[in-house]
């Protein structure tokens, strides 16, 4: 039970990190919805020289881990280009990047599974194919999204641990800071852990509970 | 300029590489294997098992999916030698890499057995298949046609995740990028190359799986990859 | 003609609630008895339990004079292929062809020949009009093709009682007369069948015996035309007289 008093001390520290976990991961989310909402309709509407792109860029960001991404932009492309971002920003960036192509995916799938009907009946009253996806196919979309932007948050929280290998401050980086101190690496990391556990069954059953609110009545 | 590119390309980048695959090919291979067979384990109690059983395995997997791999890495590496386990580098990955895609793994089984109706069940008790024959005949053959999708993307997250093994000092491919990244500063072409290579493990890995589905598809049994 | 297959004060109940309470009947060789009564009077659990795929509570199944016991794998194995059943849902198994659904019974619990096996599954397939329909699968199937094919399926195993559980009610309207020929001739054949059902001309016409079940009971029993016609029992004239109403007459 030696490890109490180190816990005591060393906790609130390693806690402070949930606010950095979370503004990267919710920085992520932003970006990656930015790309991958466009990635979408480009997959979905677009000619095929764009969906050839669109396939590329996913391939890419689906296909290079996220520590070697990291360390790419980190030490590589960001300095070549004569660009000094910190490692807080290259993190959310990188992370976009990546989420940006798992969200064109699930955006896609969400706006494919939205009724044929729906565009025709849009056109019929008039609509430019623009106003259509605007108006009536991406409103319906968005709600179906949002059980797998859930899974998406979950996701990034976890991977967020990574973006320690720059030296960002999160919960990984303080839980290591600690254990590396004290040497009680053990519970130090399972409470780590756990906070992540925790972290992500709070967003999850927010995302629920918006899930519902959106809910169009009698919308599958 | 360029052949001093070349020289570097062919005196310190390629071999670094090629170690670093080597590596990486030993880590995932046997975690891809293991990680499944856990799944599978781990799957069959949850749907199948008694109350005790099952309730292990429902919370092997919550926590599990649930920390980051990071994390459970850091567990077996930086952790368990206080309760006087000390494993190598290697060791610690392989460990870290099963026990966490095994309950990835295990999602997908559990939803392919509970996939299988009752009635299947029932028309092969009703002619005559003991329990064995049964799960042998009719249950597996469904059951690894509904989980491959999903099983087949998690052995590609391990490929992506395989490089974790880095963060506790398994050099790998990541790792010796680092180094001769660090000692050349030439970070851009080196991570470039690292990336490239990953690329291709998941580009063949996928190309495998997808082989693998279309000698696996029946009518009924279609494939749905995103 | 001697009994075949006869059901002893059979007992099922599930939680507090007694499903079937206390059935009993003997078919004998060749006989066609069918089962009618409302939806939730039991009939699919008592057929069920005629070959285990429910346990029963209490009572006794003899098959030609035997006692089974099903608590002996093997002999639960050997009982069943001797015992064929037909469900309301096909059943048919997602990831075989319909010959691969007719040999598989053959090969793996027969342990027949190969080859032998795919010779008699073709011919079993062939009785029942889908011999040119042998390597599709089930999702390329119709209902009434895949209700065949289960009737095939069971005959392989040379049965020598059928157990049919509403063998046309998830069928649409049009694919039922292609089963029920099936079953007509199979009736003709001489096998001995036991059928739930709610297609009253089509049962009258079959039937040497009718029994009328209700609430886990068998309330009255009788040949076809009795049971219909001039039931005693006001329950069963009343449940005959709605599902003639449906078009059950001819
Ligand atoms: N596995 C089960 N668990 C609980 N109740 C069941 C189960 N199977 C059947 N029942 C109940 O038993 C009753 C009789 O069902 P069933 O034998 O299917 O009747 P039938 O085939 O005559 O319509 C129904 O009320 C049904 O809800
Ligand atoms: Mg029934």
């Amino acid at each position: 039970m030696d490890f109490i008093p180190v816990l005591k001390e060393g906790l609130p520290y390693v806690f402070k990190g949930t606010w950095v976990t979370l503004v990267v991961v919710a920085g992520a989310l932003a970006v990656g919805l930015s790309i991958g909402l466009p990635l979408a309709v480009g997959t979905v509407y677009g000619p095929r020289w764009l969906r050839r792109l669109i396939d590329l860029y996913v391939w890419f960001f689906r296909g290079v881990p996220l520590l070697v991404l990291l360390f790419l932009f980190y030490f590589g492309i960001f300095p070549f280009l004569g660009l000094d971002l910190s490692a807080f920003v290259v993190a959310v960036i990188v992370l976009g990047c990546i989420s940006g192509a798992y969200q064109s995916q699930i955006l896609r799938g969400a706006i494919l599974s939205v009724p044929e009907g729906q565009m025709k009946a849009a056109r019929a009253v008039g609509m430019s194919d623009l106003q259509a996806i605007g108006l009536i196919i991406l409103p319906q979309a968005l709600r179906l999204a949002i059980p797998g932007w859930s899974n998406e948050y979950a996701i990034l929280l976890k991977d967020s641990a990574v973006t320690y290998a720059l030296g960002v401050a999160e919960i990984m980086a303080r839980a290591h800071h600690v254990a590396s101190r004290t040497y009680q690496h053990l519970p130090i990391y399972i409470s780590a852990g756990v906070l992540f556990m925790g972290l992500t069954y709070v967003g999850t059953r927010l995302l629920a509970v918006l899930h519902k609110k959106v809910r169009i009545k009698g919308y599958a | 300029m360029i052949p001093d590119e070349l020289f570097f390309l062919y005196r310190d980048l390629a071999p670094a590489l090629i170690r670093g695959a080597a590596v990486s090919v030993r880590l995932i291979l046997p975690s891809a294997v293991l990680g499944f067979a856990c799944g599978v384990l781990a799957g069959s109690c949850r749907v199948y098992g008694f109350s005790l059983l099952r309730w292990a395995a429902e919370a092997y997997v919550a926590v599990f999916r649930g920390f980051p791999l990071l994390v459970q890495l850091y567990i077996w590496y930086f952790g368990m030698p206080r309760l006087g386990l000390y494993l190598t580098p290697y060791e610690a990955a392989v460990l870290g890499f099963t026990l966490c895609s095994g309950a990835y793994h295990s999602e997908y089984i559990r939803g392919a057995l509970l996939s299988i109706k009752r009635g299947q069940i029932l028309a092969a008790q009703a002619i005559g298949m003991s329990r064995l024959q049964t799960l042998r005949h009719i249950i597996l053959p469904q059951a690894v046609r509904r989980a491959l999708p999903g099983c087949g993307n998690e052995w590609i997250y391990l490929i992506k995740y395989s490089s974790l093994a880095y963060m506790v000092t398994c050099i790998e491919l990541t790792g010796e990028g680092k180094i001769v990244a660090s000692s050349t500063f030439k970070y851009t072409e080196v991570f470039a190359a690292v990336g490239f290579v990953y690329l291709l493990f998941v580009t063949l890995a996928t190309w495998i799986l997808k082989g693998l589905e279309k000698r696996l598809t029946l009518p009924g049994f279609e494939f749905h990859r995103v | 003609m001697e009994t075949i297959l006869q059901v002893r004060e059979i007992r099922k109940r599930y939680g507090n609630k007694e499903i079937v309470k206390g059935v009993s009947l003997s078919v004998r060789r060749g006989e066609i008895k069918v089962l009618i009564g409302p939806s939730g009077a039991g009939k699919s659990t008592l057929l069920q339990m005629i070959n285990f795929l429910v346990f029963p509570d209490d009572g006794d199944v003899f098959l030609e004079g035997r006692r089974i016991d099903p608590g002996r794998k093997r002999e639960l194995c050997a009982y069943r292929q001797q015992v064929g059943m037909i469900f309301q849902e096909f059943n048919l198994f997602d990831h075989l062809t319909a010959l691969g659904n007719v040999e598989i019974g053959l090969v793996r619990v027969k342990k027949m020949d190969k080859k032998a096996a795919r010779l008699r599954a073709m011919a079993e397939l062939e009785r029942v009009g889908l011999g040119d329909h042998a390597g599709k699968y089930p999702a390329e199937l119709s209902g009434g093709q895949k209700q065949r094919v289960s009737i095939a399926r069971a005959l392989a195993l040379d049965p020598k009682v059928m157990l049919l559980d509403e063998p046309t009610s998830a069928l649409d309207p049009e694919l039922i007369g292609e089963v029920h020929a099936v079953i007509r001739e199979l009736g003709a054949s001489g096998m001995t069948m036991i059928m739930a059902t709610h297609q009253i001309s089509f049962a009258r016409a079959l039937a040497h015996e009718m029994i009328f079940m209700e609430d886990g009971r068998i309330v009255e029993q009788g040949p076809p035309d009795i049971i219909l016609d001039e039931a005693r029992c006001a329950r069963t004239r009343e449940f005959c007289a709605k599902i003639g109403e449906l078009g059950g007459r001819p």
